[in-house]
């Protein structure tokens, strides 16, 4: 069982208040893109086994959404941080690398 | 490979058992198959077993980083059935049930097969339009299902509550050649005619990278050595994300943990299959008598065999609606797996971009039933490079929006 903080009301719960919405940081494609584009943002998944960036909301709480970076191996919680953020700030890459050294953001690109 | 019989057992009975041999070889691995084939699960083992008995090719290697059947085929629960609405999916899962009735005599190993019977309880009225419409898109694929009524709900399933308080049994979709079958041994079973035909099965052999050259798959980097090959089958279930990774490519599939449990054994309550899909738990008894109880998948991707205790708080409450006994029996084990589920909860068996690399996942939290048909399928499109019964599941679904839907449109527990 997961226990997260909100970093919109700063409420620390357990994962029942929250819901998981999808792999965060996505580049959105929408009507008139390429084909291409459009089916790897929609279809393609990074799903990777290590740390995952992913949308939460605070379902049973503020409500807000926000952003979650977690190891999908060990569940530990590296951290949260509001949704309004282009890509995961130095502290949270600073925790991942630690527990994971060579880690490297979106090897996908 | 000895056949096994009454006679065999009668024998070695003389001999005090001392003349039993391996099921299956455990041989150093070669330079270069024709084939590999990742995990040796139970749609790893019956690719391969499809791929020597129907195609005859043999130079054929199974890698397992674990041990055989060790992943989802020995974590599930083991049910048969194949009341699928879209006509690719029944058409695959009905290809599955049917080798199964035969299958302990094609691999000549006791899979226990127990065509015991299989009802989806309708509980509400949208679920019980949703079952008719099944049952008769089921009777124009010729899959044998019937809609049957609350009272004969009963009277198959004797222990069954239909007066829940929140959602009382309105009928039920009955699949009579639905069932169970013995998980480990349709793996063993598979493993066994695959060493007896020579091919090369390895486990505790982890695969770490996938060779190319020139957009095609040479071979597999694996903790016992490189090892070449022509072609490449990923049958990896929750990993398949990370195997794509090595190969360069991404695939539409998150990977959740699933979980199951069972009971303390009691005498025979339930001679069938049950599953409460509006409440979600599913449940029927093994033949050692426990309750085996199958569970709802986590909210979030991971790779941790355990799941959440929510979800086994939320299967319980339901079940002990459904069947008001249950609630003084004693849970002995519980465990989870790692599903691989795609967007329209229907399977990928395909080709990928990297040529010679074959992808059978996505079976998300119904593999089992699927096993030999997926690996008729999936043989056939290794060898011949299309197959009738996987085509319309190919990863080019996604990019044309050719949707399988069964994540809403069938009875499908998820």
């Amino acid at each position: 069982m997961l226990i997260l903080t909100c970093p919109c009301c700063g409420v620390t719960g357990e994962e029942t208040e929250f819901h998981q919405g999808g792999e965060a940081h996505l580049k959105r494609f929408g009507p008139g893109s390429a084909d291409d584009d459009f089916h790897t943002y929609m279809f393609a998944k990074e799903n990777p086994k290590g740390a995952h960036f992913e949308r939460w909301r605070h379902n049973n709480g503020c409500g807000k959404w926000f952003i979650m970076a977690r190891d999908t191996v060990t569940l530990e919680v590296y951290g949260t941080y509001p949704a309004q953020t282009f890509e995961p700030p130095q502290y949270i890459r600073d925790a991942i690398t630690a527990k994971r050294p060579g880690w490297a953001w979106r090897d996908f690109a | 490979m000895k056949h096994y019989s009454a006679f065999a057992v009668a024998r070695e009975a003389l001999r005090h058992h001392m003349g039993w041999e391996r099921a299956w070889a455990s041989p150093e691995p070669k330079k270069k198959y024709d084939v590999i084939i990742v995990g040796a699960g139970g749609h790893g083992l019956a690719t391969a077993y499809y791929l020597g008995k129907n195609f005859g090719i043999t130079n054929v290697a199974v890698l397992e980083k674990g041990w055989l059947g060790g992943g989802n085929t020995g974590r599930n629960t083991t049910i048969i059935r194949s009341n699928y609405l879209q006509d690719p999916s029944a058409a695959i899962y009905e290809k599955s049930r049917s080798l199964y009735e035969t299958l302990s005599q094609d691999l000549n190993y006791n899979i226990m097969f127990s065509p015991r019977g299989l009802i989806m309880l309708a509980q509400t009225e949208h679920e019980v339009r949703g079952y008719l419409r099944t049952a008769h898109a089921n009777a124009l694929q010729g899959v044998s299902t019937e809609f049957i009524s609350a009272a004969r709900v009963k009277e198959i399933v004797p222990i069954i509550n239909l007066d829940g308080p929140r959602y009382p049994v309105l009928g039920g979709l009955y699949q009579a050649r639905g069932g169970t079958a013995r998980h480990d041994a349709v793996a063993w079973g598979y493993a066994r005619a695959c060493s007896a035909m020579g091919m090369h099965i390895l486990q505790k052999c982890e695969v770490t990278g996938i060779s190319r050259e020139n957009g095609r798959v040479t071979g597999v980097t694996t903790n016992r050595g490189d090892i070449g090959c022509d072609k490449l089958g990923i049958v990896v279930a929750g990993h398949s994300g990370h195997l794509a990774d090595m190969a360069g490519f991404r695939l539409p599939i998150e990977s959740v943990a699933l979980q199951a449990l069972v009971s303390e054994p009691i005498k025979p309550c339930m001679d069938c299959v049950v599953m409460a899909n509006t409440v979600h738990g599913y449940m029927s008894q093994s033949d050692k008598g426990e309750m085996v109880i199958g569970g709802g998948t986590d909210g979030y991707n991971n790779y941790t065999q355990r799941g959440s205790f929510h979800h086994i708080e939320e299967t319980v409450r339901a079940l002990i609606e459904t069947f008001p006994m249950v609630a003084r029996l004693k849970m002995l084990r519980q465990w989870g797996g790692i599903v691989d589920v795609t967007g329209d909860r229907s399977p990928i068996l395909s080709k990928t971009p990297v040529d010679g690399i074959f992808i059978n996942c996505g079976w998300g939290t119904g593999g089992f039933k699927a096993i030999p048909g997926s690996g008729w399928g999936f043989a056939e499109l290794m060898a011949k490079g299309h197959s009738p019964l996987c085509d319309e599941f190919g990863l080019d679904r996604f990019y044309q929006g050719r949707f399988i839907d069964e994540s809403v449109a069938a009875g499908v527990a998820h």
